[in-house]
């Protein structure tokens, strides 16, 4: 196949316009199932040695390669090429929301900053067992959605809130803290994280983001944050930390982010369910989250309203028990 | 930059075995860094999909049980003081990286749960879906940052300092501002993992590169066992994915273009689990001989079901998928064997110590001897973090009552800035740095695989000859300081090639079969003469070869069946 693969360079070091960012275009020939990142190191190999890109694993497992492909975010080995030429051409920039060092590299202080302000290990009050701690294999594989992040920073580069509010903890680190607060192991007897949902309650926190779902397009594990984010919505509630400053935040938050309106459609019925079933609706949906994740459907807005049915429909068939709302951290059934 | 950056223990490389020695030393009281030319949670210990072993007593397993699969798939080539320690110690190690949050499969009573692998007896494989290795590297860097290590991360080591025979430190470049810079340091844990990329297809990452090995090398540090390469026996065809052990744990079947499990030829008894290097064999006889297709032979996990692929088996499925465009849970994926691991490696003690003074190596890099002529699937990450923490508490005690070696750092520093400018200054005009990489692999996946004789590695350490003179010459185009990922993987390039000299001369002299070694001209295992460890140091004309003896403390060699 031949293709163009028109990348956005910049190098802080060029002494002419080259500081600034500007589009430099690639022709190649590739193989029909060649990655985008196949492409980009064929570029650097054989032809241009200049372009810096991180890369390593080739399969989507260690997180270094996500950079927006045609203005969204995905990782680029986990893109095969001949799915996304517009015209002959893919355009590929380095992510947002973090500064561009050289390329498609950019920097990602700010991304680690953030997981470092969850406090991003274990924290079990009381002793430990002397064997293995003892919980549901169930436990453990809701979990494993969550660990599956690879920490790419695709979620950040295209959070809206993030775009405009770099105080906000953002997708990815939010999302591993909700991996301790859905933890039995993490907090107290009962697994319930007190104090870190307390601190998430906090502006900067889970009340911050307007639901725009942008993340869950963008990340390419399934992480699906912003369902995450709900979920330590509902958990801090039945915590008692509802209505604080955190929320009103939101609120006057939500306003100012021109996406949110019409995503409210499709949070509606699910907040009347209950969101804490959302990891269930993922595991009766495979299918149907996999489509979404993966980009085979249209673009935002017209996807939320198309899939509206869709959700409602399996919101019904998953017939939440009435405790389901409650922080219970045994079982992601609730 | 700060001239005066020291530390009483540095660790090069953020892997597994890396951060693990890295917690140790914090533990132990010494100043401790880490230093890695990727963010941790890149390192190459993620892809690590199909689990950890570990004999855990409370089930009625046995550690010595565990020491006899290992030391048999190492066809008694591994040291056994050494696997005595690592089997004695994996349960404790095991359930430390629970306590440290790894999200462990669970039995119905919400225990640890196991998977069986190749070449044990029992199933003693423990394991987080089938991304086993990614879960481990993750809790390990939550570790890291609670422990207060000083991290310098996407910092390239270029060199090893030695003075008046001990460690002094290294010298290494930021990649992000391209300075050289000098970080002293009291004793130096080499954790940079294995050396992959060498060959071509691998199912490694892009940034294995045998650095740490090619650098002790340099400095005057002996390798061993490095003819003991590992080929996977499921690899994809093409782009040489990994599709994990994991698949036939869990029952799938090994099938010839006709459906047949030709397994039964080879190994009776334990079928598509005998160990790798038996596996593997079998599949390129097949295929040599007629019986596969483009090449390959198929993995077919059809039978196992849906609920249970979706459940264990999801990352491979989607690896299929995306890079195979084959579904296994409707149909069998063709796979054939691919280069995977190194057993061979930085020749060191049960401590990780090696033997150049106050330097210690651990993980792939390292070689204790625990693997031997070829590695059991599921023992790497436990030779990671068993002898990962191993070396760290060491070094750490080693720091107590020594200081740091006196050394001139400037002189180091300009020495080693004229080297890399040399570099930048050469003519455009000779082979890229990614031709000669694809040569060399080529030529190693030729020779020095599953079949070897003695015709075909001469042909490839001619090879290697002609590239290194090509290596001398290869251009770096960008000139830049920032982020110049063209200069170090010209860098790169040259370790590569080191460890591929010293891989090819270690075949080429062991004559005899035995582990992941098959000499076609040498078909047989040969105890009276080849029971012993091949070391390799840096001479004058290349590797110089001399020899160990292998450990043995109650397992006599005996001819190994499955
Ligand atoms: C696809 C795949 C699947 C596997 N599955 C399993 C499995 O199921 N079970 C199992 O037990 N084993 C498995 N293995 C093997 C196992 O994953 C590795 O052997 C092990 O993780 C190596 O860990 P390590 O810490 O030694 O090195 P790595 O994780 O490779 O880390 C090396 C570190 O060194 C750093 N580094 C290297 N060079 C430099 C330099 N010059 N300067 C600075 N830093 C440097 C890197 O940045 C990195 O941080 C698998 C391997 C592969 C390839
Ligand atoms: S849903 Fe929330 S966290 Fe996700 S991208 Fe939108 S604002 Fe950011
Ligand atoms: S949540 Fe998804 S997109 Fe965000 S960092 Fe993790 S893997 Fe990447
Ligand atoms: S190269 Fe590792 S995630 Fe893409």
């Amino acid at each position: 196949m031949d293709v163009t693969i028109r990348v956005k360079r910049q190098d802080p070091e060029a002494g002419d316009e080259r500081r600034l960012p500007y589009w430099q275009d690639y022709p190649v020939t590739i193989a029909d199932n060649a990655t985008v990142l196949d492409a980009l190191i064929q570029i650097r190999e054989d032809d241009d040695g200049t372009l810096s890109l991180r890369c390593s694993c080739r399969s989507a497992i260690c997180g270094s390669c996500a950079v927006r492909i045609n203005g969204h975010a995905g990782l680029a080995c986990k893109t095969i090429a001949n799915t996304v030429v517009q015209d002959g051409v893919i355009a590929v920039e380095p992510a947002g929301v973090m500064p561009v060092v050289k390329d498609l590299v950019v920097n990602f202080d700010l991304f680690w900053e953030k997981i470092e302000a969850v406090d991003p290990y274990l924290k079990h009050m009381g002793q430990e067992p002397e064997g293995e701690y003892i919980v549901s294999n169930e436990a453990m594989l809701h979990l494993s959605g969550v660990t599956a992040c690879i920490m790419c920073g695709a979620c950040v580069s295209d959070c809206t809130v993030l775009e405009v509010d770099p105080t906000f903890l953002g997708p990815a680190a939010l999302a591993k803290a909700y991996r301790f607060t859905a933890d039995p192991r993490d907090g107290d007897a009962e697994g319930v994280s007190m104090e870190r949902l307390w601190a998430l309650s906090e502006p900067t926190g889970i009340w911050d983001c307007t639901r725009c779902n942008e993340c869950v397009q963008a990340c390419p594990k399934g992480v699906a944050p912003m369902d995450r984010i709900m979920a330590m919505r509902e958990q801090a509630i039945q915590a008692g930390y509802d209505n604080n400053n955190g929320a009103r935040h939101t609120d006057a938050f939500t306003e100012s982010v021109g996406h949110s309106g019409r995503l409210d459609e499709l949070r509606l019925p699910i907040k009347s369910v209950g969101m804490m079933n959302l990891p269930a609706l993922m595991d009766y949906m495979p299918v149907a989250f996999r489509a979404m994740r993966r980009g085979k459907m249209p673009p935002i807005a017209h996807k939320n309203v198309e899939n509206v049915d869709a959700v409602r429909r399996i919101f019904a068939r998953t017939q939440p028990e009435p405790e389901a709302a409650k922080v219970s951290n045994n079982s992601p059934f609730g | 930059m700060p001239e005066d950056l020291q530390h009483d223990v540095l660790i090069v490389g953020a892997g597994l075995a890396g951060m693990r020695a890295a917690i140790a030393a914090r533990a132990g009281g010494a100043d401790t860094a880490i230093i890695s030319k990727v963010h941790p949670v890149r390192s190459h210990s993620n892809a690590a999909q199909g689990g950890i072993n570990a004999a855990l007593l409370d089930r009625g397993d046995d550690w010595e049980d565990h020491a006899y699969d290992t030391i048999k798939g190492s066809d008694f080539l591994g040291d056994q003081d050494a696997i005595e320690v690592m089997c004695r110690q994996a349960g404790a190690s095991l359930i430390d990286m629970e306590h440290m949050g790894v999200t462990f499969n669970r039995d119905d009573e919400g225990r640890l749960g196991t998977r069986a692998f190749g070449g044990q007896r029992r199933a003693r494989t423990f394991f987080v879906g089938d991304f086993t290795g990614q879960a481990l590297l993750h809790v390990m860097f939550e570790q890291l940052i609670k422990s207060g290590v000083q991290r310098y991360e996407e910092w390239f080591v270029t060199s090893l300092i030695m003075e008046e025979g001990r460690a002094a430190g290294v010298i290494a470049l930021e990649i992000r501002t391209g300075e050289l810079c000098v970080i002293r340091a009291k004793t130096v844990i080499f954790a940079t993992g294995g050396c992959g990329r060498l060959f071509e297809p691998s199912t490694n990452a892009l940034i294995v590169t045998g650095d740490g090995m090619g650098l002790i090398y340099n400095a005057g540090g002996q390798l061993m066992d490095m003819e003991m390469v590992q080929y996977h026996p499921t690899t994809l065809a093409g782009s040489g994915v990994l599709i994990s052990e994991a698949a036939r744990g869990e029952g799938a079947y090994l099938r010839d273009k006709d459906g047949n499990r030709f397994m039964e030829k080879y190994a009776p008894n334990m079928m598509e689990l005998a160990s790798r290097d038996v596996v593997s064999r079998a599949e390129q006889t097949e295929i040599n001989g007629g019986n596969g297709v483009d090449g390959c032979v198929y993995l077919d996990c059809t039978h196992l079901g849906e609920a249970l692929i979706m459940e264990k088996l999801i990352q491979i499925r989607e690896i299929g998928i995306d890079l195979a465009g084959v579904d296994m849970i409707k149909e069998p994926i063709p796979i054939r064997p691919g280069m995977h691991y190194i057993m061979g490696g930085i020749k060191t003690d049960v401590n990780g110590l090696t033997n150049l003074s106050g330097v210690y190596a651990a993980g792939e890099c390292a070689n204790v001897s625990v693997h031997g002529g070829n590695r059991l699937g599921a023992n790497s990450l436990l030779d990671t973090i068993v002898f990962g923490e191993r070396a760290g508490n060491h070094a750490s005690d080693a720091v107590r009552n020594t200081g740091f070696a006196d050394f001139d750092a400037n002189a180091a520093l300009a020495q080693e800035r004229r080297r890399i400018q040399e570099m930048l200054d050469r003519p455009e005009n000779g082979d890229r740095w990614g031709a000669i990489r694809k040569d060399m692999g080529d030529s190693m996946n030729r020779n020095v695989a599953v079949f070897r004789n003695e015709e075909g590695i001469q042909e490839t350490l001619g090879d290697l000859h002609d590239l290194r003179r090509r290596y001398e010459n290869v251009p770096v185009q960008n000139k830049g300081k920032t982020f110049n990922t063209d200069l170090i993987f010209a860098l790169e390039l040259g370790y590569m090639l080191d460890c591929a000299d010293t891989i090819a001369v270690g075949a080429l002299e062991r004559r005899e079969s035995r582990g992941a070694q098959f000499r076609v001209d040498y078909p047989e295992r040969n105890d009276e003469e080849w029971l012993h460890h091949i070391v390799l140091t840096k001479g004058d004309g290349g590797p110089q070869v001399s020899e160990l003896p292998v450990v043995i403390t109650k397992w006599t060699p005996e001819e190994r069946k499955y």
